[in-house]
């Protein structure tokens, strides 16, 4: 079934059987699927499932063994630099620099992404008042709590205005109050436009997403809005519908 | 260009916070050269004697005198006989006792021959070769004065003469096997742990992704080290020349130029212990075993590599160490220009091709 991908401006990721093999192991198998601009879009599995991998590949981390991508209109096989200019990315582990002020840590993204010192002066501004941080502008992001390091991580991530920003479990280890400031910060950028791309292993997170997919043994198992999944198995949550589909899997998690 | 100046400048922020670290490495050069200078030295200095002279006469006490009179020697003990030479020794009283035969100038009036006896302290076996020969020389100069009156028409002189180091100054030597030790620690093994630090806290999958140039990440962990060593370099030189009164005999330049080689080698064999390691523990453990140690022993520092067994021997022509201690000692002691040093340059820059080519292959595989 193979399909011509076509460059609709809307569609900010577009993704055509894309796979990844590490020698006789398929960790991603032949996934597609398209996320629309401005849109939330959960990417749930268990481990093991190939979230990680699947999103290295989008994020130019990794080059995918066969399938296409496209990615803020970009090759991912063979423009990895334009895509990567043009995403932002946050991964499990925190990723600041502890032994950095806050301002250095933003300075020095803006600077990864070519961004001018005046713009990145007047948005890190707007920004310490966004996030209510004026008082914490000086200080070393290692003596904040977690939670407002998160929340800066997400905001240095889109500090450079990519097209997608790619959130590998962003919420790991926060609590529940700090995850729901978090959970407003991602609808803002929704709402400026910025398409996000959020892996979760908290089943009220994806409750939050526009669409969510379920990859179990590297293959995307279901599509769709929560609304629509929850219909389709009958369920009144998604929790009920991960354990549905993850129940499938013969693959050991890791 | 801006990317790779915002890096640089988060590069030296990394250094300038971590104090404890910035002294240690500001610091290290000072400890060693003043440890090496004035505390581990294997000079012999104020070496402790007793002296036993049975005939108080002019002949032996003219030789005390001359052996206390040198800088070698010290004499503390007078003893009347041979039965006090054991407690000498076992109280730790003199290193070396001196015995002069009964009626030793008479002897030498009369006879033309008389004995003296040196009975030394070989515990430390180097120690009391160098002062044995000390004090046979400064009895030997007595004899010739002595032949000088008695105009013997046979006379064999050797005249020793000591090239490049005449006082025999042990920092002559170890100067620069200090440099060419803390100049590959502080490269290698700070290059590598600032690498592996960036994998082990995840910032280097965020660095990966992003649009900055793998290669402008190595410059930018590179360049910090690359200041710190030049500081190094200038604090050795300096303390050297006017603490240790080591001076600098050949070309300035030429010594600069091997330097910033070997900083490059140590640079790049930081690079590829960090593209081989994930965790900071190892890249330490590595750079530590792998490179303190044969650095220490190998390269000639301590250890002279032509006494080495052969397969030691072989061992040390890959230690960058060997070729670049070699290279400081021929520019900075004995003074040689810059052909001397060619065959120490040309391994250094072979060594610097291979390691850069092998850690830039290794650094853009990660990336696949």
């Amino acid at each position: 079934m193979e399909k011509v991908i076509q460059h609709n401006p809307d569609l900010v990721i577009i993704a055509e059987n894309l796979t990844k093999r590490f020698g006789r192991f398929t960790a991603v198998d032949h996934i597609s699927f398209e996320v629309k601009e401005g849109e939330i879009f959960g990417f749930l599995g268990a481990n093991g499932a190939g979230k990680t991998t699947a999103m290295r590949m989008l994020s130019g981390l990794s080059i995918p063994t066969s399938g296409k991508g496209i990615v803020a209109g970009y090759d991912i096989g063979t423009q990895t630099e334009l895509v990567k200019k043009n995403i932002g990315y946050m991964s499990q582990k925190f990723s600041l620099y502890d032994d950095l002020k806050v301002w250095e840590n933003i300075e020095l993204f803006g600077g990864i992404y070519g961004m001018k010192d005046a713009e990145i002066k007047e948005k890190t501004d707007k920004l310490m008042q966004l996030l209510d941080f004026e008082n914490e502008r000086n200080k070393l992001v290692g003596s904040l709590p977690l939670g407002f390091k998160q929340k800066l991580a997400f905001s240095v991530s889109i500090f450079h205005n990519p097209k997608v920003v790619f959130l590998d479990e962003p919420t790991g280890g926060v609590d529940p109050i700090t995850r729901r400031q978090f959970w407003e910060l991602i609808y803002d950028a929704a709402s400026r436009g910025i398409t996000i791309f959020v892996t979760t292993h908290y089943m009220d997170e994806a409750e939050y997403c526009d669409r969510v997919s379920i990859m179990v043994d590297g293959k995307i198992e279901s599509l769709d809005t929560p609304k629509n999944l929850k219909k389709q198995f009958n369920v009144n949550n998604m929790d009920e519908v991960f354990q549905h589909l993850a129940r499938k899997s013969t693959r050991k998690s890791d | 260009m801006k990317q790779l100046l915002s890096f640089i400048r988060k590069e030296f922020y990394h250094i300038l916070r971590d104090k404890t670290t910035m002294l240690i490495l500001l610091g290290i050069p000072i400890v060693q050269i003043i440890l090496f200078g004035f505390a581990l030295t294997t000079e012999v200095k104020n070496t402790q004697i007793a002296v036993l002279a049975p005939t108080n006469d002019d002949a032996s006490q003219r030789i005390v005198d001359k052996l206390n009179a040198s800088a070698y020697f010290d004499v503390t003990e007078h003893i009347h006989s041979t039965n006090e030479i054991q407690p000498i020794f076992r109280d730790a009283k003199a290193k070396l006792v001196v015995v002069f035969e009964d009626h030793f100038a008479e002897k030498i009036r009369h006879n033309g021959v008389a004995h003296i006896q040196l009975i030394a302290d070989a515990t430390d076996p180097n120690a009391a070769t160098s002062f044995t020969f000390y004090a046979t020389n400064i009895i030997t100069g007595y004899q010739q004065e002595l032949m000088g009156e008695t105009k013997n028409p046979y006379q064999i002189t050797p005249e020793v003469k000591m090239l490049y180091n005449p006082q025999m100054i042990g920092a002559f030597n170890f100067v620069p096997g200090v440099l060419g030790m803390i100049l590959i620690l502080i490269c290698a093994m700070m290059t590598s742990i600032a690498i592996v630090r960036e994998k082990e806290k995840g910032t280097m999958e965020i660095l990966l992704v992003s649009p900055m140039k793998p290669i402008y990440t190595i410059l930018s962990k590179i360049t910090p080290y690359f200041v710190l060593s030049c500081i190094n370099f200038a604090t050795i030189m300096l303390l050297s020349v006017f603490v240790l009164k080591v001076p600098i005999a050949g070309s300035f330049l030429s010594l600069v130029v091997v330097s910033l080689l070997y900083i490059f080698v140590s640079l790049a064999l930081g690079l590829l212990i960090s593209t081989i390691t994930n965790t900071q523990i190892a890249a330490m453990l590595i750079s530590g075993m792998g490179l303190m140690i044969p650095v220490m022993l190998l390269s000639g520092m301590i250890f002279p590599i032509e006494n080495m067994p052969l397969p030691l021997q072989i061992v040390s022509n890959i230690i960058p160490a060997r070729w670049y201690i070699a290279a400081v000692k021929a520019v900075m002691i004995q003074g040689l220009g810059f052909s001397a040093i060619l065959k120490e340059m040309g391994v250094l820059t072979l060594m610097a091709t291979i390691l850069v080519t092998i850690s830039l292959k290794k650094f853009k595989v990660r990336l696949e």
